[in-house]
């Protein structure tokens, strides 16, 4: 299954690379509205044609990439950053209170149904890319830090961590040194889903427009303004979503990858 | 068995409970008085506070909470400031949109799911196997009010065959049916293709299970032990799975129902924000929350009703 | 009535069995023995027919005169079941969770021999009161979760012989089960044998075990069959140079430690330790268990002492106590007089004073770490001195491991390998006790005897006291100086180890050790092995 690796980290490495380039190129300014030129199908001059507004799509998507990456990265890192620590406390901490208490506070965020409650937040505190990440962010909390437990657990029965207590070392190192190293492939593999959960969420979001306000341009958003034109010109629709499909795709296929190939039980042939 | 329900109960009541104050504060921090909303900006000042009394909201912070929390014990769940009717009455109206809409989805990725899980991990690591698990790859990456348009694009202005949008009402059933299809199908493929990955990787896993092997050592064919033993031993996974699922298509619609015009709870929600009749964001999340909440309960029966291992505790 | 004919198999392309002849006829024990790895469970899945995939197979496995390789696979499956049946190592698996007893027992009938529900359910009644689970106490209705792990073998020996085959291969049957059920569970298969009068083919690591039950006896290594014999010829006489080695290993004594009776370094007074379990029903209280109760011990300086018990009867608990990793209700453990803590309370310079080397080779270690790492780590409670690569190199030197390991991860090593690194790590802060937790449970018995002898040298040149807490008295006999048996949560019997093994006073004790398989004291050979150190390790110490 090496091929899910190379085709996922390729997929995923174009939607990167796209976002990284818009920072010092882009084929044109995606703020110039060339109101003539508005609707054009893919051509020479516009290798994906134009929008309502004549602006040129690709340049769109790629600033667009900028968008949903950076919100899908800040918020894996705010689920990762505070999950994971809460993951490892818990399971050092196995059937105490604390555990008992992380763990059905994580039970209620997941009740929480999270398109509603990302709306809500967003409805609070403005919309805008930051209540985005933070909105996105909060329910990555809880899948890290039950994926976290869910993986601690096991490692703490095993015989090397009673080696680590004889020697003398406290939870929070064994969880350190032991624990974090250990899991690390399964947070990778989670951070991947995450990411590409995270995209999907965006792009939800700025289509409803609590996302990214404009003039920042975004693939959700694209898809919402061009909904009313769906039949005119399908490719202004269709395009965002292949933007968002490429990219998602490219990470789920990595985190497949990375999956397998990461999997101990996968290596050398044991 | 009733003692595990009478646990799970008891934990269902806390989790509302915290989860009506969470709901309570978040909405409190929604910016924009709701009285002057509903007056409009040239309102008189002494107008709206005088409103701001008959609507209770110059009440402190915990008298208020206390009031909706009673109110909701005793089935009250508000007045709407903008639709001027109890929230429950509306809340009932709605849900006859997407209580149907989720069940709906829910089944057909069921009937999606199933064979394919089920063939793939049958098939494991042949080709048919890694063609499906390919094209599950882009059902789950899909985003679904995207496939939502294209489906419009396609069925209902270009071939006509149904509805781009609306709802008629339940008074003509067909018709009803009808303009949730679309919807439905864009809610489940999706759905359909998380199922049928989280069912092959649990069937892959019980086929590995001694008890397989011995199931196959007392001449059960490969068909029958995956039948008659895995599949069942698979089920939890998939269970906590088909429930998260479910709610997730109750409450996460809000998109789809947009897309499609659909007097749902999402779009309920939705407009309720967006006009500052913060009582009903505060009831309608909470009604929501409670039937995940509940779902959860139901799965974790379920799970006992599956495995006699959690029966006795 | 099964004859194998040079059967080779190998597993994507790597070869794990090759030419292997075997006969397997009515009413015959046939015991196949080897250490892990040697091909035994791979012969037995041949010839069922459930080769893992990747599997290429060659030779004849012959039912009656007709070859089964070639078979169709729906075919093979009325084999399966009807004409060969078969029996599993890990009992708490084996069975589906989720399915009574009796419909397991019952599924082969109503699915292979259309037989009616009920009738196939009277079926299964009748093979589970043969195999000793009788009527009322054991209801078809029982899941396997209500079930102890002897009773499971028991309900998968019953699923085995539903259909009454003429073959039952048992794959370490008793491997997983404590000693006593071990006896209860052979006596068992043998009955099955004479009664039906079925094949029976009997894989197993441990000679001891065929010694009582086989009619014959076919010693495995690396994929071949280097000997096979009836029984007691091949007891008295082995004549391929590995089984000289199984045999001489299986008895090795390793060197004996003088020991005089000096000063006390551990005491256990009275130690109590409860769990409260989950109440039966609401509003009635917790049931308590009392997993140790009221245990002393001693041991002194440079002793051997060990402590032998079925599972569950305390002695892991006791241990975790004494290493100071769980607290006790009551009573105390002393080291050198200072009282050990649980947890926090223990300062590092008296946890250094004893370390720990445990049963399973592969858990035992961070397979992210470096050897030099994991050795060191014990450093962390005296502080890591400066020359800590070379502290390291002489420990791993101390227990035969080349010390240009060092950067090596734990997964290039063997399970013998690995339990020698575990002792360097125990060694590395030079403590004066080492508890043992099944350290050679695990191992193979010629790396056995190799670790044994080990130990033995180690204790003699630094004065080390052991606690050696095993299930198994046999090797326990070899290495201890005194020893201790426990039976739910109390010490039944202690003294030296000598006078315990020949006169045992309490039921358990001698329950232990009639239940320990032995071979028949007029089967040894005429001459003790020859003199020449059959297990090809360094330096023989007597």
């Amino acid at each position: 299954m090496r091929w899910s690796l190379i085709l996922g980290a390729t997929l995923a490495g174009l939607a990167l690379i796209a976002a990284a380039l818009s920072w010092v190129w882009t084929p044109y300014d995606v703020t110039q509205m060339a109101i003539a030129d508005k609707l054009k199908p893919p051509s020479a001059a516009h290798w994906l044609g134009t929008d309502h507004f004549g602006r040129d799509i690709l340049s769109m998507i790629m600033v667009g990439a900028r968008t949903s990456i950076a919100v899908a990265v800040v918020a894996v890192g705010i689920g990762m950053g505070i999950g994971v620590p809460l993951g490892l406390i818990a399971a050092a901490n196995r059937g105490s209170w604390l555990d008992e208490i992380i763990m059905r506070g994580n039970d209620l965020v997941f009740a929480f149904p999270s398109l509603v409650i990302a709306i809500l937040i967003t409805a609070a505190l403005g919309p805008s890319a930051v209540n985005a990440i933070i909105a996105i962010g909060i329910f990555n909390i809880p899948v890290f830090a039950r994926v976290t437990r869910a993986g601690a657990m096991p490692l703490w029965t095993l015989d090397y961590i009673r080696a680590a207590e004889v020697a003398g070392k406290r939870a929070t190192r064994i969880s350190v040194e032991h624990i974090l190293p250990n899991i690390a492939n399964l947070l990778i593999v989670q951070g991947t889903i995450q990411f590409s959960l995270g995209i999907l969420a965006e792009a939800g979001l700025s289509y409803v427009g609590l996302g990214a306000q404009p003039p920042t341009p975004s693939w959700g958003r694209m898809l919402a303004e061009a909904q009313t034109m769906v039949t005119l010109a399908p490719h202004v629709a269709i395009i965002p979503g292949l933007a968002i499909i490429i990219t998602v795709l490219g990470l789920n296929l990595l985190g497949d990858g990375l999956r397998d190939a990461l999997d101990p039980r996968l290596r050398e042939g044991r | 068995m009733l003692r595990y329900a009478l646990r799970q109960l008891i934990s269902l009541g806390l989790s509302l409970l915290v989860a009506s104050l969470l709901i309570f504060l978040v909405v409190e921090l929604v910016p924009g008085d709701p009285a002057t909303f509903m007056l409009g900006t040239g309102a008189q000042p002494d107008t709206i506070a005088a409103l701001r009394q008959q609507l209770g909201l110059d009440l402190p912070l915990p008298v208020r909470y206390l009031h909706w929390l009673g109110g909701i014990l005793q089935g009250d769940l508000g007045h709407s400031f903008t639709y001027k009717t109890p929230i429950s009455q509306i809340m009932l109206d709605r849900m006859q949109v997407s209580l149907p809409l989720a069940l709906m989805s829910l089944m057909l990725a069921i009937l999606v799911a199933f064979p394919i899980g089920i063939h793939a991990a049958a098939n494991r690591g042949k080709a048919s196997d890694t063609a499906v698990m390919g094209v599950t790859q882009i059902g789950i990456s899909l985003p679904n009010f995207w496939f939502a348009m294209l489906l419009v694009l396609v069925f209902a202005a270009r071939l006509r065959w149904f509805p781009a949008g609306g709802f008629p009402g339940w008074s003509h059933p067909a018709a009803a049916l009808k303009s949730l299809l679309l919807p439905a199908i864009a809610l489940a493929l999706p759905q359909a293709a998380i199922l049928a990955r989280v069912l092959r990787s649990a069937l892959i896993e019980t086929l590995d299970q001694d008890y397989i092997r011995t199931a196959r050592a007392k001449g059960l064919t490969q068909g029958q032990a995956l039948r008659r033993h895995a599949l069942r031993n698979a089920m939890i996974p998939v269970l906590t799975i088909m429930g998260m699922q479910f709610s997730f298509l109750l409450a996460g619609a809000i998109i789809i129902e947009n897309v499609f015009f659909l007097p749902g709870i999402g779009r309920l929600i939705f407009q309720a924000i967006t006009q500052r009749d913060l009582i009903v964001v505060q009831s309608a999340v909470l009604v929501l929350v409670a039937a995940v909440i509940l779902i959860t309960f139901l799965v974790d029966l379920a799970y006992a009703l599956v495995d006699p291992r959690l029966r006795r505790r | 009535m099964i004859r194998i004919s040079d059967l080779s198999v190998s597993i994507h392309g790597r070869a794990v069995l090759h030419d292997v002849d075997l006969e397997l006829a009515p009413g015959q024990v046939t015991g196949l023995v080897g250490e892990s790895g040697s091909g035994k469970s791979m012969t037995a899945l041949a010839i069922m027919g459930l080769l893992p995939r990747g599997a290429a197979l060659s030779g004849q496995i012959e039912l009656d005169g007709h070859n089964l390789t070639d078979l169709p696979e729906v075919e093979y499956c009325a084999i399966r079941g009807q004409r060969i049946g078969m029996i599993f190592q890990e009992p708490m698996s084996a069975l589906n969770p989720l399915m009574t007893i009796g419909d397991q027992v019952a599924e082969a009938l109503i699915l292979r021999q259309d037989m009616p529900r009920e009738k196939a359910l009277e079926a299964a009644r009748d093979r589970l009161d043969r195999v000793g689970l009788a009527a009322p106490r054991f209801p078809l209705t029982l899941y396997p979760h209500e079930l102890s792990g002897g009773q499971r073998q028991r309900v998968a020996i019953a699923i085995a012989i539903a259909q009454r085959p003429d073959l039952l291969i048992a794959d370490e049957p008793t491997t997983a089960l404590d000693v006593t059920t071990q006896a209860r569970i052979l006596d068992l298969l043998v009955g099955l044998v004479r009664d039906e009068g079925m094949a029976l083919l009997l894989i197993t690591h441990d000679l001891a075990v065929v010694a009582g039950v086989a009619d014959q006896v076919a010693v495995m290594q690396e994929g071949r069959i280097v000997e096979a014999a009836p029984a007691r010829t091949l007891f008295q006489r082995q004549s391929h140079p590995y089984t000289r080695q199984l045999f001489a290993a299986s008895r090795h004594q390793p060197p004996q430690v003088d020991h005089q009776a000096t000063a006390p370094l551990l005491q256990v007074q009275d130690a109590v330790r409860e769990y409260t379990l989950p109440r039966p029903a609401p509003l009635q209280p917790h049931p308590v268990l009392r997993a140790v109760d009221g245990v002393s011990l001693t041991i002194a300086e440079g002793e051997s002492v060990g402590l032998i018990g079925e599972s569950g009867c305390g002695k892991s608990t006791l241990t975790r106590a004494v290493l100071g990793l769980e607290p006790l209700q009551q009573g105390r453990v002393l080291l050198d007089g200072a009282e050990v803590r649980a947890g926090r309370a223990m300062p590092a310079e008296m946890r250094a004073r004893m370390q720990v080397v445990f049963q399973d080779p592969f858990g035992s270690f961070d397979p992210r770490w470096r050897v030099e790492r994991l050795v060191a780590e014990p450093f962390h409670l005296t502080g890591r001195p400066r020359n800590w690569r070379e502290r390291v190199a002489e420990a791993l030197a101390e227990v035969g491991i080349d010390p240009h390991a060092m950067r090596r991860y734990i997964h290039e090593f063997s399970g013998g390998q690995r339990q020698r690194i575990a002792i360097a790590r125990a060694l590395i802060i030079r403590p004066r006790l080492i508890v043992l937790d099944e350290a050679v449970s695990a191992l193979d018995v010629r790396v056995r005897a190799q670790v044994l002898d080990l130990l033995a040298r180690l204790r003699k040149d630094h004065g080390l006291a052991y606690l050696f807490i095993s299930h198994d008295l046999s090797v326990v006999r070899q290495i201890t100086d005194r020893v201790l048996i426990m039976d739910k949560g109390k010490v039944v019997e202690s003294g030296l180890t000598s006078v315990v093994m020949a006169t045992p006073r309490h039921p358990t004790t001698r329950r232990l050790i009639e239940a320990t398989p032995q071979i028949p004291a007029d089967w040894l050979p005429d001459q003790i092995t020859d003199s020449s150190s059959p297990l090809g390790i360094g330096p023989a110490t007597s």
